[in-house]
């Protein structure tokens, strides 16, 4: 008979407190894979991809970073500043970022019917919208899955900042959920003192070895889920110096600034050294519907030295080829500035910036009109956002995924990917 | 004066929605800062308008030369000194005087002198006659929001986001000392942000009272939820007097503050409504509030003390009058 290995059930998130409630992700379980041999062959040749998304929770103001309107009715007190990519303006709130723009590119023209903050972060990060009783894969999981580094002890989704393991990589099952971790060491990953080598050897023995009996007669998906989890947390607690910051130099958490966000970017790029297949770094936040202008000079102050540096440090070490970097937001903010110097949220006409990986650099995708109303030129949605990600990593994200025997796609079929921004 | 009977004496549409105002001495104009990237002149009486453009957003005004000179200080950085202001504005110099915003400035009594505050950290004095730099003084650790001059000792207070009241001696060219409005300042765990800072502050004629407004009790900042706050710290002793708030709750911040020469409190609100708000000074329990057409966002007073110039969100200019409607 086989073997229904995940259902999503409750039963099956593998629920060991504790110990398991840091990292009983990762699980490499047979049965599942792409449909074909031939995907599952270009897919090996993506194995090295890997993604980084910065998300900018609250929605960021598109106005105030990406495509900024000076000098317009809704353009706001800043000025619109050169970027190394000559003819690309972005805000003069990132001064840093506009340094390091011929790694990145714009996408100018999203338009996502959307201006609530649940269904937006459920849209930029399923690529769909949400359907009641339908549950799909996080972009995260999906990449943990597509990109999978079998012999890696890491978990493929790694959120920062976090706690605890989410549940987000639905059929896929619980080995692609994320993780979520903060610049410290796991919580509950360091041996306890008052065991030596030789005893917790002993333990691990003793525990195999009743596993192994158990299994000459009981073996079934589940006991190999939480055989692999363990074997995996034993490798995770013998590395678990990669999630601790402060393993950095002193100069590099001196440029990355000693704030959290400056904190998990330098953290980011330390997991992506590992060859983590998905980070998320959150900044919060950017839902200014009071004093928009003071809270983005605030936060995109914060924003700018960490990610300019995180770019340079990629393309320092030949990673960006290899690394698709996303600076995402659950929908921008709406054009007309309000009576408390807010903008509202706005799902209508808005920016991201990406790079690295297959994304041609130095691109603009998209126009809006001349105060940033709505979308003139090459309307995206976020359905085609999430296609254009997986093709910049080399997914096929018209393939799907095999699950029991059911074809489920990988991304949304009514989409496709901005294939002008592949190169 | 009969400041419960003040009213709308005239309302003009300016462009889009204001920032800021200040009165001529005379009594004859307002200069309002606006959205549009210009200063308007506005003719009290029949609403007629002069554009300046200043290329940024203003929110600093001043006069000095005896009313002939007007001031702006914009949202890029840039103090400009213009001539002709009665009649035909021109740029008579422009100084690149701040790294970023420029929050407000402030012309010292005899009018020889202008401060102008910032996001660079630092207050800088100004000759108004040439605009050669006097002094810079540094000493904030966060974004500078006002400034205003003692009206008779050589002193200038400058107030900054987190709160913090610097008083500089000019003469000496020195801290004089320092304190903190604790209740106008908050750093908003949920949003991750600082909220408040001095959004008005001015001394009393007499120069025995400092007044400070802004936002207090804030809940949500990126939702603007807090209450409307003047501070009023006595000179130069600089004890707490009194904190003044809304009778009713109302929600918003208090854009400015003046302290009219006859003893009452004046401010006005923004954030969701307008109000223009007073008090008696020591009694802090409001004594009467005028409901306006749109979000305050500016407010001044006129040299003779019988009105106060309102800048509105909806684009609009309004002239109250503290007193009661006349017959006609």
């Amino acid at each position: 008979m086989k073997c229904r290995y995940f259902c999503d059930s409750e039963a099956h998130s593998l629920g060991r407190r504790s110990f398991m409630q840091a990292f009983g992700a990762g699980l490499a379980v047979g049965g599942w894979g792409l449909a074909s041999q031939a995907q599952a062959l270009a897919q090996l040749k993506s194995d090295q991809k890997r993604m980084l998304v910065v998300f900018l929770a609250g929605g960021v103001s598109q106005l105030e970073t990406w495509d900024p309107k000076p000098k317009t009715d809704t353009g706001g007190p800043f000025r619109a500043i050169p970027t190394s990519v000559p003819g690309i303006h972005i805000s003069e709130l990132l001064p840093e970022t506009a340094k390091v723009f011929n790694r990145l590119s714009l996408i100018r023209s999203i338009n996502s019917h959307n201006d609530d903050h649940g269904k937006g972060s459920y849209q930029m990060g399923y690529g769909r919208n949400r359907m009641p009783g339908v549950a799909y894969p996080h972009l995260g999981s999906v990449c943990a899955k597509a990109l999978e580094r079998p012999n890696s002890p890491l978990p493929g989704f790694l959120k920062i900042p976090g706690g605890g393991r989410g549940r987000d990589a639905a059929y896929l099952g619980p080995a692609y959920n994320s993780v979520g971790v903060n610049g410290n060491p796991l919580a509950n990953s360091a041996r306890h003192g008052s065991l030596s080598d030789e005893i917790d050897q002993k333990r691990h023995d003793f525990r195999r070895q009743l596993n192994d009996r158990f299994l000459l007669s009981r073996r079934s998906a589940e006991t190999e889920v939480y055989t692999e989890s363990f074997e995996q947390a034993l490798g995770l607690m013998e590395r678990r110096d990669v999630f601790d910051v402060s393993k950095e130099s002193d100069v590099d958490q001196e440029r990355y600034g000693k704030h959290d966000f400056g904190r998990h970017c330098l953290m980011a790029r330390r997991l992506l050294e590992q060859d983590v297949s998905f980070v998320q770094v959150s900044h919060s936040n950017y839902d200014t519907h009071n004093e928009n202008f003071n809270f983005h000079l605030e936060q995109m102050a914060e924003f700018d030295t960490p990610f300019s540096n995180l770019i340079r440090d990629l393309e320092d070490r030949g990673m960006m080829e290899s690394t698709l970097v996303v600076v995402m937001s659950e929908f921008g903010r709406t054009p007309r500035i309000n009576a408390r110097y807010g903008r509202d949220h706005w799902g209508k006409a808005w920016s991201i910036c990406l790079g690295g990986a297959d994304i041609q650099p130095g691109a603009v995708i998209g126009k809006t009109n001349d105060n940033g109303t709505e979308v003139i030129d090459r309307e995206v949605a976020p359905g085609d956002l999430f296609h254009t990600y997986l093709s910049a990593v080399g997914i096929d994200s018209s393939g799907t995924f095999d699950i029991d025997g059911r074809e489920l796609p990988v991304a949304d079929p009514a989409h496709g990917p901005i294939s002008e921004l592949i190169s | 004066m009969d400041i419960t009977k003040t009213h709308i004496q005239s309302d003009w549409e300016v462009s889009k929605p204001l920032l800021s105002c200040v009165y001529h001495p005379e009594g004859e104009f307002v200069f309002t800062g606006c959205e549009d990237y210009c200063v308007w002149r506005v003719k009290v009486s029949d609403g007629t308008k002069e554009q300046l453009d200043c290329d940024a957003w203003v929110r600093a005004i001043g006069i000095a030369d005896s009313g002939n000179m007007l001031i702006t200080g914009g949202y890029d950085g840039r103090l400009i000194f213009w001539e002709g202001i009665l009649s035909t504005p021109k740029i008579r110099k422009s100084i690149e005087a701040h790294d970023g915003w420029i929050r407000a400035i402030a012309v010292s009594p005899d009018q020889s002198l202008v401060a102008s505050v910032g996001n660079d950290l630092v207050v800088r004095v100004w000759n108004t006659s040439d605009g050669a730099l006097q002094h810079e003084f540094r000493g904030h650790e966060s974004h500078i929001y006002n400034v205003c001059f003692h009206p008779i000792e050589p002193h200038l207070v400058s107030g900054d986001l987190m709160g913090q009241l610097i008083a500089w001696n000019i003469e000496k060219g020195a801290q004089e000392r320092s304190w903190k409005a604790e209740s106008l300042s908050k750093y908003d765990n949920g949003f991750r942000a600082q909220i408040g800072g001095f959004r008005g502050l001015t001394f009393r004629s007499d120069g025995q009272s400092l007044a400070g407004s802004g936002i207090t009790k804030v809940s949500n900042a990126f939702a603007g939820i807090g209450n409307p706050s003047v501070v009023v710290f006595d000179y130069p002793d600089v004890e707490k007097v009194a904190e003044y708030l809304t009778k009713e709750p109302l929600r918003g911040v208090a854009w400015n503050v003046r302290l009219h020469p006859e003893g009452t409190i004046i401010s006005g609100c923004g954030g969701s409504g307008g109000r223009l708000l007073f008090w008696k000074p020591g009694q802090t329990e409001q004594v009467h509030q005028l409901k306006l057409p749109s979000d305050m966002r500016d407010l001044d007073l006129s040299a003779d003390g019988k009105r106060v110039a309102v800048a509105l969100a909806n684009g609009h200019l309004a002239i109250c009058l503290m007193d009661e409607k006349s017959p006609s």
